[in-house]
């Protein structure tokens, strides 16, 4: 020491390449902005040079930060990991399911009482429908998946998260890539493709921030210290992997120009129809299932404290399951201009696929044989466990729903709306919650929740929620497809559509009791949170050893 | 890790070895597969490949595998479609040739056009009229007795056949009521006191401050050649009568200055080209019955 030192260190590979994409992206965005003509697409790009700046100054900061950076893989022996990012996605995850349940809420209500558009484009259900769809499974789920996947990760390599500013930058850039989505959408910039409406800058952008995640995920795989990948981690690989060529290959479109948001897809008509639902599709499988059979794998058998039930099982129930998934798309198209060979595959392959699915719904379960009295005490547990009952009902309902009779009466009612949410609010929501519930006493170094009391209300309440929801639309949905098919004996139509629509109505209103229980329920959650953040105890020393060093570098 | 010493321990409460491997605390047993899983999984397999063997399923160079059945969806829907057209042919078989008034004087012929008519107009017609047929503001009540066209079975299969104000269709209903404001024609106090003078025609109250006599001038100079003098309407123009107090774009002093200063010219569409010929008639014998006669 003695010796004068700059106060500036030498920039990191991933400082470097982060100030050079950030301040190389300023002049083109300025003039983009100056030059266009729409003022949504002019708003993003402000929104992008307020980014890039912003960008700008935090790793400008860092570089006159004191400390080791890069950070070392281990302290005293023992793996560094790299928690932080994880923190911020668990909170985005929170802020982004309330506003995504919030807004699911308000077009309930919208399809119950029609007034609540009140002839605004901004709030009108056209726009509104993709933002809750888009914020649920994209910003609420998303974050969940890449919080977790980083925790996992990490915890099952034993190895810290490779790159230096490059998860911050997947999470950052992640969320920002859904600011630009959402606000899109209430603007009226979309291209019109179900669970793929953003236009192709925000898909440019979500290309890039992905194949960082893939190689942030996998160079952590690279330099683990356990001599065998966990399953989890197959499934999440599998996830981000398979996300990324469904997202690029639906997206193949050509922008008008540079200066405006609008694009065309490379595909017309039924090819189009049929790359939109082997996109749409997989979005289920390979985000909302394998995704969150990844969280399953690691956060059940850890909160039961028993080994997983069947190595075997999940070594089978993986491949079949990532083999079987992609050829499922067509099942979206029957009775349309689709070819008929095409129709039978999708409806077989989800067939076949019944078995791999339930693959996950047995080992998850069966790993508590052992560990069930648990139930009757830790209602976080008791989550996990009806997500996998869940679970296991749409794996089942989504193959019978396949088949081309059954569709002939399901398809485009209300049955496919109550199908989708049994997942999105019994599986995915549910095992998010459970793992959230988890980690925060983990990341944050408390012991334990603030109230497992709330817990229980948490899941009581948005239990009854689910279950209003999804049996208004069963009866909903089969009551409309059975109204529309109805004939007289003189062979004419027994209703007309706006009879249809009006018998509706009961069945709208008591979902939107049950979208409105579930928020509650989230809510009860966030609070919980909250409180066990602020007022919980920190962890003793000891207790902390099997959980994570508390040796982490503030970001 | 290169000498990684595997222990198969055994789990106490299964009795099922694990794998020998460990992460982060979890564990794997090495349970093997569940026999009725695999049996349904194989099952399933089974039934696809049967399946595939029947109907149209893998893609070749050129077109697909056709399957030994023959079963084509396009073939499915147009059998379909030809039974139950075979089904209506043995209801309504004299519904194509009879006449309205035939239609209208045969009970069992003007049962099937009611049920078709019906079915027609829920489809077609309720959007704007309503499931009922009592209409909303700019879309006509078709249950009064109030014809803007005329209500006689004739009548209404012309409307419905070519519309009204059809852009190229030359049998189409048409009439053109000036914008009087937007035009010039008439300054916004005049218009007010042919508004005036037009609530007065029906028996509504006036503004204590309208000009009366001059609306009842201005009238009879530019309204009366299509409403008449007494404002009591033209069929054979599609002038509606002021009198009543059916109004279509509502008689409300708001909605009447709105009316003459801007014109309305409502459509609707021509079902002649849309729906086919027995359709229209059943649709005709089924409005009729609502409110027609006139």
């Amino acid at each position: 020491m003695g010796a004068i030192v700059s106060p500036v260190r030498r920039a990191t590979m991933g400082e470097f390449a982060g100030m050079v994409l950030a301040g190389g992206a300023v002049l083109p965005l300025v003039l983009i902005a100056a030059l266009t003509e729409d003022s949504g697409y002019a708003f993003h790009v402000t929104l992008a040079i307020a980014a890039a700046l912003g960008s700008l100054i935090l790793i400008a900061n860092r570089l006159f930060q004191p400390g080791q950076v890069p950070a070392p893989q281990e302290i005293d022996g023992r793996p560094n990991y790299n928690m932080e990012p994880v923190k911020f996605a668990t909170i985005a995850a929170m802020f982004w399911g309330i506003a995504g349940f919030s807004v699911g809420l308000i077009i309930a209500l919208q399809l119950a009482f029609p007034v609540l558009n009140f002839d605004l484009p901004w709030i009108n259900f056209g726009r509104l429908r993709p933002l809750h769809t888009s914020a649920v499974i994209f910003a609420f789920g998303g974050n969940v998946l890449l919080g977790t996947s980083f925790y996992v990760v990490q915890r099952t390599c034993r190895a810290r998260l490779a790159g230096d500013i490059a998860p911050w930058f997947v999470i950052l850039g992640y969320n920002f890539f859904i600011v630009i989505a959402g606000t899109g959408y209430l603007l009226g910039i979309s291209q019109g493709k179900e669970y793929a409406e953003p236009e192709w800058y925000a898909d440019l952008w979500l290309t890039i921030v992905w194949v960082v995640y893939l190689l942030v995920f996998l160079l952590t795989l690279a330099k683990r210290k356990e001599p065998h990948i966990y399953v989890a981690n197959w499934f999440y690989l599998a996830f981000i992997l398979t996300i990324a060529v469904l997202h690029i290959g639906n997206n193949l479109a050509l922008p008008v120009s540079v200066l405006s948001p609008k694009s065309y897809i490379l595909w017309s008509g039924v090819q189009d129809a049929m790359f939109q639902w082997w996109y749409g599709h997989n979005a289920v499988g390979f985000f909302l299932t394998a995704g969150f059979l990844a969280i399953m794998y690691y956060f059940v058998p850890k909160r039961a404290g028993r080994p997983v039930y069947s190595y075997r099982l999940s070594i089978i129930h993986f491949w079949a399951l990532i083999f079987l998934y992609i050829w499922a798309g067509p099942h979206h198209l029957h009775y349309t201009a689709l070819p008929d060979w095409a129709q039978t595959l999708g409806m077989t392959f989800s067939i076949m696929l019944w078995m791999p699915s339930w693959g996950g719904m047995i080992n998850g379960l069966m790993t508590l044989s052992g560990a069930w009295d648990k139930l009757r005490t830790d209602p976080v547990l008791r989550m996990m466990v009806v997500s996998l009952a869940f679970y296991g009902m749409s794996t089942f309902e989504g193959p019978l729903m396949s088949i081309k009779a059954v569709n002939s009466l399901s398809h485009y009612t209300d049955w496919t709306i109550g199908h989708v949410h049994s997942g999105a609010l019994g599986w995915v929501a549910y095992i998010s919650f459970g793992a959230i519930y988890c980690l925060v006493p983990w990341l944050w170094n408390r012991k334990e929740l603030y109230s497992l009391k709330l817990v229980s209300w948490h899941f009581w309440i948005s239990t009854l929620g689910i279950v209003f929801y999804i049996s208004a639309m069963w009866v909903s949905g089969i009551l409309q497809g059975l109204m529309w098919r109805a004939y007289t004996p003189l062979g004419f139509l027994e209703y007309s559509f706006i009879e249809t629509v009006a018998a509706m109505h009961p069945f709208y209103a008591i979902r939107a009791l049950g979208g409105a229980l579930f928020l509650t329920g989230a809510l009860i959650m966030v609070f919980n949170l909250w409180m066990t953040v602020r007022s919980g105890t920190p962890e003793s020393a000891q207790d902390s050893a099997p959980l994570q060093p508390s040796l982490v570098p503030a970001e | 890790m290169a000498q990684h010493q595997v222990h198969h321990e055994v789990d106490a409460h299964t009795g099922v070895p694990t794998t020998g491997h460990e992460w982060d605390g979890i564990r794997e047993l090495n349970t093997p597969l569940p026999r009725w899983w695999l049996g349904i999984f194989y099952a399933t397999i089974v039934w696809s490949v049967g399946y595939w063997v029947v109907y149209p399923a893998w893609p070749l160079i050129t077109g697909a595998t056709q399957g030994v059945i023959g079963y084509a969806s396009r073939i499915e829907i147009a059998k379909d479609l030809a039974l139950l057209q075979q089904h209506r042919a043995t209801q309504s078989s004299g519904l194509a040739e009879a006449s309205l008034a035939q239609i209208k004087a045969d009970p069992s012929l003007f049962r099937i056009a009611m049920a078709q008519g019906k079915a027609a107009f829920g489809d077609n017609c309720a959007a704007c009229h309503g499931v009922g047929g009592a209409g909303s503001k700019g879309y006509p009540n078709l249950n009064d007795d109030d014809w803007l066209w005329g209500g006689t079975l004739d009548q209404i299969h012309l409307t419905l056949q070519h519309g009204v104000r059809v852009a190229g269709n030359n049998d189409t209903r048409v009439s053109q009521m000036p914008a009087f404001g937007k035009d010039g024609l008439l300054k916004p106090a005049e218009i007010r006191a042919v508004a005036n003078h037009v609530r007065e025609l029906a028996g509504l109250p006036t503004e204590a401050s309208a000009d009366l006599t001059k609306g009842r001038e201005l009238f009879a100079t530019n309204c009366a050649a299509c409403h008449g003098d007494a404002g009591k309407g033209n069929k054979e123009l599609g002038a509606p009568n002021l009198t009543d107090a059916i109004s279509l774009y509502g008689m409300d002093l708001a909605s009447l200055t709105e009316t003459i200063a801007n014109s309305r010219a409502g459509v609707m569409p021509a079902w002649g080209p849309r729906l086919d010929a027995t359709t229209v008639k059943a649709l005709t014998i089924y409005v009729h019955s609502l409110g027609g006669g006139q």
